[in-house]
């Protein structure tokens, strides 16, 4: 559904993502992992049309969008999240969630029973008509996932959501984000928090300055050596290994 | 058509006057540099300084160019205070805020000098107000040569005090990273302050500068604001000798359009650089940053 | 639009339109109209400036252009005046679907769009000052012939009633902005432009349309000041004072609200007025009230007044739950 075909980013000097290939099929949870810095969060906003890629080109559904705006993209089934959040602070709960739901429903009382809907199904329904500019972390990051999917998307890109939260907020999140799987959106999430990538992915994929160095199932891509020097140095899946050997 | 002799005067007599144009910037891009706020009021500060050098003229018989010695730290003194008392604390540091705050003030400082001088246009004479200087063939005027002079000074020195002293260091620290310079321990908003006055000091020269071929009313700020917005953009918002060069420029703009479109259109030609300038690229032309 | 949001309008207006019954003292009329003028162009700056959050220094451009364009159609081209309203409306929308178009394509906001708003309003200011099409310095004198065809009446109260009406229709559009799925979108772009990008709203649409309103409405109270005054020239039509209180009433009243640009231009006016009682004649002492007025509303009230009544309604009541709280801990 999705086919990201070499697509680059270079600011300047500096390469950000440089010619990264990816493609999704429907349905699935897919991750985007690698070290800081790596270009993940650069990736996603070309894949959401908020930055152009300087080479490559993007495909949704068949459809060349490497061009498009934003929210021409949204409109065909692209919802993202923000990894900084960026709650509409003046507005309520449900007003915010209702921005996006207006996107599929012109009145008013559609939208805001749409809006409704989506917070009770991440956990915002006792909140909503709370100012969006008062919630916690873990709340303005459910608010952040209501927005998304209250734009009815087809894929959603999730931007670190469970960044911030503690232990138990993780726990109450994940069968959220699951359900909105089993509902047949396509997600691909950017992760750092590992168990959840095991916990949640069918499949990973590996930046690491600017490249796709791996791709597969989280536990494989895990314990490649490319991956772990990635994240642990040079020669770190070396030294690992012997460690290994020598505990073993 | 137009003798080349006559575009060239025009042209030299722009040069002059947008000297004073680029002192005026110059307090409001160090403002802009540091604060990152527009300030509305600058125009009415620069003609409560007018008026300053007027009365000075008027009651104690003091030679304008003299009145700006004592009024630098006066003016400069008013925009510390303006600064740290008013727009700062009632701004909460919100951009928006700023501009309302300092609309507000512009508003309520030219309709005191309204309320306190009347409407009238009032003038200061001097020996020297007409006389000119001969340069080959050019007449100039003598106060316009001085204003050049004094500009570019003014701007050396100001670009002296940021480069060279611990406070112009401080004041650089803050406009590059506030948290930061926090940190280290600058009193950021006594900084602010001293930028602020820093500003209206330059808009003391200025009146100075001006008062000896210029009229004030209390009004007149309204007219230079307007201006000086369009130099400090063209120059780069922030950009010290952006706004030398900016001004210059404009002041020649103001006389060459002066003379071929006359003086009621003159000024348009100002207003339609800095709506291109801003459409186009609002880091302006000599901006630093991209 | 339920009935809850229809009534409070419906009530001010009926409240404002018995007015005249009581009130005859053509002062006091001049005083309504004129502040209701005011009121209408407030709420045209309050559609871009409240919802949209684009701060325009301009309002003026709009102003400017509705006064004139009725007047140069009637004076030279014979334009009944109801028709030469229509237009100048429209001609409002365009000058602001031209201006937003050049400045938020090339990504422009806030101060900067601020300071390009003032430059174009300038740009009109001096081009009417020259052009003799446009009068030059000496203005635009609208013929005295009073007829209801020509926009004019014998009595000044029928005026009045016209303006309300149009008051009270802006009124309403902004009620139905605020509760349409366009005002949803304009208030998400001012409060976040690339979230609302994110959800699939198309920012440059949104704030190009509310900039074509903006513009129709303030053009529209421009028209009816020179349809009152009957002569306009430059300074007034395109001069800054227009363009800064039309930004301040609904700053002072409740930016972004439905009635605050009402209550700004009530209240500045009215304290205006109450201030030349005082100081009697000092020129500009009403203008030194409005600034103050501004640094201390943006100072101690930001919301304006209806934000201020908001809040301490609310307080009034977090004071009655806390205690309703209280009551029920004690019960367990």
């Amino acid at each position: 559904m999705l086919a990201v075909d070499g697509v680059s980013k270079r600011f300047g000097g500096l390469m950000a993502v440089d010619s990264a290939t990816l493609s999704l099929e429907p349905g699935g949870i897919v991750g985007l992992i690698g070290p800081n810095g790596a270009g993940k969060t650069t990736l996603f906003s070309m894949i959401s049309g908020f930055i152009a890629p300087t080479d490559g080109r993007i495909r949704f559904e068949g459809t060349d969008i490497t061009s498009e705006e934003p929210h021409r993209r949204a409109e065909r089934g692209i919802g993202r999240t923000f990894q900084i959040v960026q709650p509409f602070a003046g507005l309520t709960v449900c007003e915010n969630i209702a921005v996006g739901a207006y996107l599929r429903h012109a009145k008013r009382a559609d939208a805001t029973a749409k809006a409704r809907e989506v917070a009770r199904r991440v956990g915002l329904g006792a909140e909503l008509d709370r100012p969006a500019g008062g919630l916690t972390v873990a709340g303005r990051k459910r608010l952040e996932l209501a927005r998304a999917l209250a734009t009815e998307p087809k894929l959603l890109l999730l931007d670190e959501v469970l960044a911030g939260l503690n232990p138990s907020e993780i726990r109450d999140i994940i069968p959220v984000i699951r359900g909105i799987r089993d509902e047949g959106v396509t997600i691909l999430m950017i992760e750092h928090v590992m168990q959840a990538v095991m916990n949640l992915c069918e499949r990973v994929y590996v930046l690491a300055q600017g490249r796709m160095i791996a791709e597969g199932r989280p536990a494989a891509v895990c314990a490649d050596a490319r991956v772990i020097e990635a994240y642990l140095g040079h020669g770190a899946a070396a030294r690992l290994k012997a460690e290994g050997a020598a505990h073993g | 058509m137009y003798s080349p002799q006559i575009i060239l005067e025009a042209a030299l007599n722009g040069l002059m006057t947008g000297a004073v144009y680029a002192l005026i910037a110059l307090g409001l891009t160090l403002i802009y540099g540091v604060l990152h706020i527009i300030n509305f009021a600058h125009g009415a500060l620069l003609t409560c300084a007018m008026f300053a050098v007027w009365l000075a003229w008027a009651w104690l018989g003091m030679d304008p160019y003299l009145v700006i010695v004592p009024l630098v730290p006066l003016m400069f003194a008013l925009g510390y205070g303006l600064q740290r008392f008013v727009v700062g604390p009632a701004s909460h540091g919100d951009d928006g805020n700023i501009l309302l705050v300092t609309l507000g003030l512009s508003i309520v400082l030219e309709n005191v000098l309204l309320a306190l001088f009347q409407s009238d246009t009032r003038t200061l004479d001097t020996d020297y107000s007409f006389q000119v200087v001969a340069l080959g063939p050019l007449l100039l005027s003598y106060p316009r040569v001085i204003g050049l002079g004094v500009a570019i000074v003014v701007t050396g020195l100001l670009w002296l005090v940021l480069n060279r002293t611990d406070t112009g260091k401080a004041i650089r620290a803050v406009a590059k990273e506030k948290l930061g310079a926090n940190l280290v321990g600058i009193d950021v908003p006594h900084i602010y302050a001293v930028t602020f006055g820093l500003g209206c000091a330059c808009l003391a020269v200025a009146a100075g500068l001006l008062m000896p071929t210029f009229y004030v009313n209390p009004r007149i700020g309204g007219a230079f604001v307007l201006v000086a917005f369009t130099v400090v953009v063209l120059g780069g918002m922030g950009s010290i000798p952006g706004a030398l060069l900016g001004g210059l420029f404009i002041g020649v703009v103001e006389s060459l359009c002066g003379l071929f479109l006359g003086d009621s259109l003159g000024q348009i030609g100002i207003f339609l650089i800095f709506i291109a300038v801003l459409l186009v690229r609002p880091t302006g032309l000599f901006g630093a940053k991209a | 639009m339920t009935a809850r949001d229809l009534i409070p309008i419906a009530v001010l207006a009926v409240l404002a339109a018995l007015l005249p019954l009581v009130v005859t003292s053509s002062t006091v009329l001049n005083f309504l109209v004129f502040t209701l003028i005011v009121s209408l162009g407030a709420q045209g700056w309050n559609i871009l400036g409240g919802f949209g959050g684009q701060f325009s220094f301009g309002h003026a451009a709009f102003f400017g252009t509705g006064a004139y364009v009725t007047a140069i159609l009637q004076l030279r081209y014979g334009v009944n005046a109801w028709a030469g309203l229509a237009l100048a409306t429209a001609a409002g929308a365009l000058v602001g679907w031209v201006i937003g178009f050049l400045s938020f394509r090339s990504g422009l906001r806030g101060s900067y769009f601020a300071l390009v708003t003032l430059a174009f309003a300038e740009v009109f200011r001096i081009l009417a000052n020259a052009a003799s099409f446009t009068g030059g310095a000496a203005g635009l004198l609208i013929k005295l012939d009073v007829r209801p065809a020509n926009l004019q009446f014998d009595d000044r109260a029928v005026f009045y009633w016209l303006v309300l009406a149009f008051v009270t229709a802006t009124l309403l559009l902004t009620r139905w902005i605020q509760r349409s799925r366009f005002g949803a979108q304009l208030v998400a772009v001012r409060e976040n432009e690339d979230a609302a990008k994110a959800l699939g709203v198309d920012s440059l649409k949104v704030k190009l349309r509310a900039i074509a309103l903006s513009g129709a409405v303030t053009a529209l109270s421009g028209c009816l000041y020179a349809q009152y005054f009957l002569y306009i020239d430059a300074n007034i039509a395109y001069g800054s004072w227009i363009s800064v209180e039309l930004l301040l009433a609904p700053i002072i009243g409740g930016v972004g609200t439905v009635f605050g640009p009402v209550v700004g231009a009530l209240t500045l006016h009215g304290l205006g007025e109450v201030a030349k009682q005082f100081a009697g004649r000092i020129p500009g002492i009403d203008l030194i009230v409005f600034g103050g007025v501004l640094v201390l509303a943006v100072a101690f009230a930001r919301g304006g007044i209806l934000g201020l009544l908001e809040r301490l309604r609310d307080r009034g009541r977090g004071m009655v739950t806390r205690g309703t709280k209280e009551v029920s801990h004690a019960g367990r």
